[in-house]
């Protein structure tokens, strides 16, 4: 057998690929399934964090740099082991699936607030005031006026962080989550041969491809006609 | 000093600090209506803190100010409401860069005033018609000229029917070819009877608009009179001097 040979059958083992196949589609419905989760609330809760901020309650601020700067700092890894291995001390069990999406949430929250907050803050003093001195409120010049241009202004770094913090659903394997990581690490341990690494690979491809061409035509699409 | 009768605009004695910073000292001015009064003086002397002060876009220190007979600085006074009588254009324009020429002027008239989507539209049309843009409302500031923007923001402002507007430096940052379009549509403004305040060096547009000139320097009125008597035949050692700056060049 020469290396070649060794080669495509270490990697690309059709045998091995067929076997495991199902596994790895079962884990990429349940990525796409974590990603999403991930997404909506961590998008969700960062908007409303910014949303907050805006509001301009010292107390209230002081509260959500300080959760802000934690989950920023901490290695999402270090957050899922937190939540798996030591809420169950405190009585609280979380699922694998669970604990990752916590965690990887909070994390995505605490980037997203960041990103919005400079988009809101980088809106001119000038549309505030515009929009006041025709008589419209606080929350109708916020959400009609300004948040508009932020989020608009925000699109590319907040797609780069979302994919960047979503690639972090190949960590909830490390809770036993049968993701497509955890489902090709499964396959090379019970068929003693990479291949299902390969189709793991190729369905982050797959899924993540799309994703960031995706992003690319959402920051085209909201850019302003000049 | 009474007060002056059919007077719209009512401030007296109106001090602005900022921190340590003593904008305004004291400053009574007192607009008729369908009065067009010029706010002249030298960059730092309070003259844009005082007109943002008249729609309380800056919350004076002190003093009073009524506009079509509202307290301002009342706090009972809806001041969303108050400011639909008070018509403001600003030097940069501040069209909101996500919305049409239309939309930017309908926003106001459906959410401030109520109005259904189409006779906001169909009343933002008219007030882009008044400045003689009908033809751009579909599109967006960053397709408009500087002047057509500053147009639209009057527009804007006039589209909630105003008893005053307010102008602050309205063509400072234009391009000289495009500060005539502005000036038209502010003297048709003023043709139709509005009364204005404006913050601007526009002389020619003083000396042939204006009924009165106020001359302002470090946060107080020096001085004021008719254009003739301002630019031709100043009383003031410093209305002198500036005067004499402005129209050297």
């Amino acid at each position: 057998m020469s290396n070649w040979d060794r080669f495509l059958d270490s990697f690309f083992n059709a045998r091995v690929a067929a076997e495991y196949l199902p596994k790895i589609i079962e884990g990429f419905w349940l990525t796409i399934l974590l990603a999403a989760c991930i997404i909506l609330a961590g998008v969700a809760a960062g908007l409303a964090l910014a949303v907050l901020r805006s509001l301009g309650i010292r107390v209230l601020n002081w509260a959500i740099i300080f959760v802000v700067d934690l989950f920023r700092a901490l290695p999402p890894l270090v957050i899922i082991a937190l939540l798996y291995f030591g809420l169950p001390a405190a009585g609280l069990s979380l699922s694998g699936f669970a604990a990752a999406w916590l965690a990887l949430s909070l994390v995505l929250m605490a980037f997203t607030e960041e990103i919005f907050w400079a988009g809101i803050t980088a809106v001119p003093k000038g549309q505030w005031e515009a929009a006041r001195s025709t008589g419209l409120g606080f929350l109708d010049t916020f959400t009609l006026v300004v948040l508009p241009q932020a989020v608009r202004m925000v699109i590319p770094p907040l797609t780069n962080r979302t994919i960047a913090i979503t690639k972090g659903t190949a960590l909830a394997s490390v809770v036993a989550v049968q993701e497509i990581l955890g489902a090709a690490q499964a396959g090379v341990s019970f068929s003693f041969n990479p291949t299902p690494l390969t189709l793991g690979a190729v369905a982050y491809l797959v899924l993540f491809l799309p994703v960031v061409i995706l992003g690319r035509w959402v920051e085209t699409r909201f850019a302003w006609k000049r | 000093m009474p007060a002056q009768r059919g007077a719209i605009v009512e401030a007296r004695g109106i001090h602005k600090h900022f921190g340590g910073l003593h904008v305004l000292k004291g400053v009574d001015l007192a607009v008729r209506e369908r009065e067009l009064v010029f706010v002249i003086g030298p960059s730092g002397s309070g003259k844009s803190t005082l007109l943002r002060c008249l729609n309380r876009l800056e919350e004076p220190s002190d003093g009073s100010i009524t506009v079509d007979g509202i307290d301002m600085l009342d706090r009972r006074t809806d001041i969303n409401k108050a400011r639909q009588r008070i018509g403001m254009v600003f030097q940069s324009f501040n069209l909101y860069p996500h919305m049409t020429a239309l939309g930017n002027v309908a926003l106001a008239l459906r959410r401030v005033q109520g109005m259904s989507r189409a006779a906001a539209e169909a009343k933002a049309r008219q007030a882009l018609e008044r400045v003689h843009l009908a033809d751009r409302s579909g599109h967006y500031p960053g397709q408009l000229s500087g002047g057509q923007q500053q147009r639209v923001a009057i527009a804007r402002a006039i589209a909630l029917e105003p008893r005053v507007m307010l102008f602050d430096e309205p063509t400072s940052a234009l391009d000289p070819e495009l500060v005539g379009g502005v000036l038209a549509a502010m003297r048709e403004l003023r043709e139709s009877g509005m009364t204005m305040v404006v913050v601007s060096h526009e002389m020619g547009f003083a000396r042939a608009a204006a009924d009165r000139v106020v001359f302002m320097d470090g946060g107080r009125i020096v001085e004021e009179g008719p254009p003739e008597a301002i630019f031709g035949n100043p009383q003031q050692e410093r209305t002198r001097a500036f005067i004499g700056q402005i129209t050297r060049h």
